[in-house]
C-alpha cells in the first residue's frame, strides 16, 4: 500500500515485536511487555493480534482471520482486508491452506500443523485480574508461581455451585510453570492447546503484552483430582453438517423458543457439508 | 434460514461506510464546513484533539474533527493512529515556559506580581447566556491590541522558590521516558506519569482532580499560576552543535502550590502539582496538576487511600483511546463466549434442581 511499509508496521517496530516474541517463546506462558503501537483499528478490536501478525507475516504467507470461529464476521472481515490491503498477502478461509491464522475467541476444529502459526487476539492477558487488579501484585505472584488465589477461587466455585463456573477464558498452566489466560476461547477449545503442533502466539495491544506457547508444549487446564476439567458444549449435533464433536453456536430461529445449533467454525462446517455430511436443519426446542 | 443472517459481513461493512460518508456530509444544500473554518473557529476543539491525540498540528486536528463529525475522542484516535506512523527526526530541547509569549497569565496566590495578571481570551467572566446574535453571522468588533509587547514574566513558583518556601523542581535526570515506545512499568517515574496525564482524557482527569477536592486524597491546592501562550520548540542537530528554532506552539501550563506539613527530614514547605497541555486547555491543565500532586502522595510520605493517589489506577485508565476501544469492543460478537455461559448456566441449573 502506497505510503506504508509492508504489513503497515515499520521494520524497527516489527523487529522490536519479534524480539518480544522470541523471549515469549523461550519462556512459555510468560507475559512479555512490548512497546505496543497505536494501530488504525481500535484497542480491544485485535490490535495485539494484528501487531503480532504484521511482524511475522511474509510475502508468501496465506492468512486466515476468524472471529467467533467464522471468517465472515465483521471484525474478521475488517482485519483480513487490512492485511490484504497493507501486505497484499493471499487470504483464505480454509484452515488447511493457511500458514498464519489470526483468531478471536476460537481455535479451529481442524488439527493445526507444525508449519502453521495461530495468533490469538487477547483482551486481558493477566489471568489473575479478576482476583487481583493490581499488575504490581500479579507480577509478583507470577514470579513466585504463587497461584493459590486462583485455586481458592476454583475451590470456592465447587463449594458454592458444585462445579467450576468458568466457561470461557478458562485458566491454563503452561509447561507447569506459568498460569496463563488462553484468551476468551470457550473452555471447549482448551484441550486443543495442549501439545499443539503449531506455534501459538498471543498479542494484547492495549495491555501491551505478548506471550507464546511453543509447539508441543504441555498446556493443562486447572482442575482438581476429584473435579476434573470438563469442557462445555451444547448437547446437540450441528443442524447443518451433523457434527457431534464441534463447538456449536445457538441461533434463535423464531419467536417461539426455536433454536438451531450450528458449528461455530464455519470452514469446518462447510467442508463437512461439501463432503456429503448433512444435519437435520431442524430447530431444536 | 436464520443462519444466513450472519453472512454478508463484507457487503454490510461497505454499505455502512457509504452511509456514514453521506451522513457526515449532511444536507447537501448547505455549504460543507471547511477544515480551515474548523481550525479557525473551533479552536478549543482543535486544542483538545491535539492534546489527547498527542500531535501538535492544527490542520490535521481540524481534519480529524471534520472526519469524525465532531466526535473529539474519535478525532484524537485518528490523530494518534496517524502520529504512530511518523518517523522521528529529533528530540526537542525542553521548552522554556518562562520565556512564553504570554496571552494569559493569572495567579490566585498573589494579588499583583511582576508582569501582572493577564486575563487573555477567557470565558471565565462571561455570563453563560446563549448569544442569539451568533445565529446570524455578524461582524465582530476588533479585540484590544494583542499581548505582544508584554514583558517576559517570571513564573510564580520561581518567585516562591527564592525563599525556599516551595520545593525545588525535581529533575528526574537522564532521558525522559516515552510511553508511546516503551510499555508502562512500575514504579512509574514522574516524567512518565506526566506524559500519561498530558495525553489523558480531559473528562477523566477532571473527575479525578475534582475527587481530590472533595476529600478523596485532598492536597490543599492553590493555583499558583496558570499561563498560556506561545513557546519556541528547539532542536539541536548533532551535525550543527547548536539549537535551532523549528516551531512555535501554544501551551497551557498550570502550577499548583500545595500545602505540605513537612517531615522529619524536610522542613515545612509548599509542594508542586504540575499540568502542561497543548493548546489552550486550562481545565485539563488544572486537573492534571491536581492529579499529578495526588499521585505524589507515596513519595511525600502521605497515606495512599484515594483513587487519584493510586498511580497504577490513574495511569491504566486515563487514556481515552484505550478506554473507548475496550469499552466499545463489547459490541463485537461474543456469541461463542455467551454460548458457553448459556450452557454453563443451564448445566448449573440442572445440577441445582
Amino acid at each position: 500500500m502506497k505510503g506504508y511499509n509492508f504489513a503497515y508496521l515499520d521494520e524497527q517496530t516489527k523487529r522490536m515485536i519479534r524480539r518480544g516474541l522470541l523471549k515469549a517463546v523461550a519462556i512459555p506462558g510468560h507475559q512479555v511487555p512490548f512497546g505496543s503501537r497505536e494501530m488504525p483499528l481500535p484497542y480491544g478490536w485485535g490490535t495485539g493480534g494484528i501487531q503480532v501478525t504484521a511482524s511475522i507475516l511474509g510475502a508468501s504467507d496465506v492468512l486466515k482471520v476468524i472471529d467467533q470461529g467464522a471468517d465472515d464476521t465483521t471484525n474478521a472481515v475488517s482485519i483480513r482486508r487490512f492485511f490484504a490491503r497493507t501486505a497484499g498477502v493471499a487470504t483464505t478461509t480454509a484452515t488447511a491452506e493457511a500458514t498464519v491464522i489470526q483468531t478471536r475467541h476460537r481455535i479451529p476444529e481442524k488439527q493445526l500443523r507444525e508449519d502453521q502459526i495461530i495468533v490469538y487476539q487477547v483482551p486481558q492477558p493477566e489471568p489473575l485480574f479478576r482476583l487481583e487488579p493490581s499488575r504490581i501484585e500479579t507480577k509478583r505472584m507470577h514470579g513466585l508461581a504463587d497461584y493459590g488465589l486462583m485455586h481458592v477461587k476454583l475451590y470456592e466455585d465447587i463449594a458454592r455451585f458444585g462445579q467450576i463456573s468458568i466457561s470461557y477464558d478458562y485458566p491454563v498452566m503452561v509447561n507447569e510453570r506459568y498460569l496463563m489466560s488462553p484468551s476468551p476461547i470457550p473452555a471447549f477449545d482448551n484441550p486443543k492447546m495442549d501439545m499443539m503442533p503449531a506455534l501459538q502466539l498471543f498479542g494484547a495491544g492495549r495491555e501491551k503484552r505478548i506471550y507464546a506457547i511453543p509447539p508441543w508444549t504441555r498446556v493443562r487446564s486447572l482442575d482438581f483430582d476429584d473435579h476434573p476439567f470438563r469442557p462445555i458444549n451444547a448437547a446437540h449435533p450441528c443442524g447443518l453438517c451433523g457434527a457431534t464433536d464441534a463447538y456449536l453456536d445457538e441461533i434463535v430461529t423464531d419467536n417461539h423458543g426455536g433454536r438451531l445449533f450450528v458449528c461455530s467454525d464455519t470452514d469446518h462446517c462447510a467442508e463437512r457439508r461439501a463432503a456429503g455430511h448433512a444435519g437435520l436443519q431442524e430447530a431444536a426446542e | 434460514m436464520a443462519y444466513v443472517a450472519v453472512k454478508g459481513g463484507e457487503k454490510a461493512i461497505d454499505a455502512a461506510h457509504a452511509w456514514l460518508a453521506e451522513e457526515r456530509r449532511g444536507d447537501a444544500a448547505l455549504l460543507a464546513v471547511s477544515v480551515a473554518q474548523i481550525e479557525a473557529q473551533l479552536g478549543r476543539a482543535v486544542d483538545r484533539v491535539m492534546a489527547e491525540g498527542s500531535l501538535y498540528d492544527r490542520e490535521l486536528a481540524a481534519l480529524a474533527i471534520k472526519q469524525a463529525q465532531g466526535d473529539l475522542i474519535e478525532a484524537a484516535f485518528l490523530l494518534r493512529a496517524y502520529r504512530t506512523t511518523l518517523p522521528r527526526f529529533a528530540h526537542s530541547q525542553p521548552v522554556e515556559t518562562s520565556h512564553m509569549r504570554i496571552e494569559r497569565r493569572i495567579s490566585a496566590v498573589f494579588k499583583d506580581l511582576p508582569g501582572g495578571q493577564v486575563l487573555g481570551p477567557t470565558y471565565d467572566y462571561t455570563h453563560r447566556l446563549l448569544d442569539f446574535g451568533l445565529l446570524e453571522d455578524g461582524a465582530v468588533a476588533p479585540g484590544p491590541a494583542s499581548a505582544e509587547g508584554l514583558e517576559e514574566m517570571p513564573r510564580v513558583p520561581d518567585i516562591l522558590g527564592h525563599e525556599g518556601l516551595l520545593e525545588a523542581d525535581g529533575d528526574s535526570g537522564g532521558d525522559p521516558g516515552d510511553l508511546t515506545r516503551e510499555p508502562l512499568t512500575f514504579p512509574a517515574a514522574r516524567d512518565v506519569r506526566l506524559q500519561a496525564l498530558a495525553r489523558g482524557d480531559e473528562g477523566f482527569l477532571l473527575g479525578l482532580g475534582y475527587s481530590t477536592q472533595r476529600g478523596y486524597g485532598g492536597s490543599h491546592p492553590f493555583a499558583g499560576e496558570i499561563r498560556m501562550g506561545e513557546v519556541s520548540v528547539e532542536i539541536e542537530p548533532a551535525e550543527l552543535g547548536f539549537a535551532i528554532d523549528i516551531a512555535d506552539i501554544v501551551l497551557t501550563e498550570c502550577q499548583m502550590v500545595n500545602q505540605f506539613k513537612g517531615s522529619k527530614t524536610v522542613p515545612p514547605q509548599f509542594t508542586r502539582g504540575y499540568g502542561l497541555v497543548f493548546g489552550f486547555g486550562e481545565r485539563k491543565a488544572m486537573a492534571m496538576a491536581l492529579v499529578d500532586r495526588a499521585m505524589r502522595a507515596g513519595e511525600l510520605g502521605e497515606d495512599v487511600t484515594a483513587p487519584a493517589q493510586n498511580v497504577e489506577f490513574v495511569l491504566y485508565h486515563s487514556d481515552n483511546i484505550e478506554a473507548t476501544g475496550f469499552v466499545e469492543h463489547l459490541k463485537l460478537p461474543h456469541y461463542v463466549d455467551f454460548q458457553s455461559e448459556l450452557q454453563n448456566v443451564r448445566r448449573m441449573r440442572e445440577a441445582a434442581e
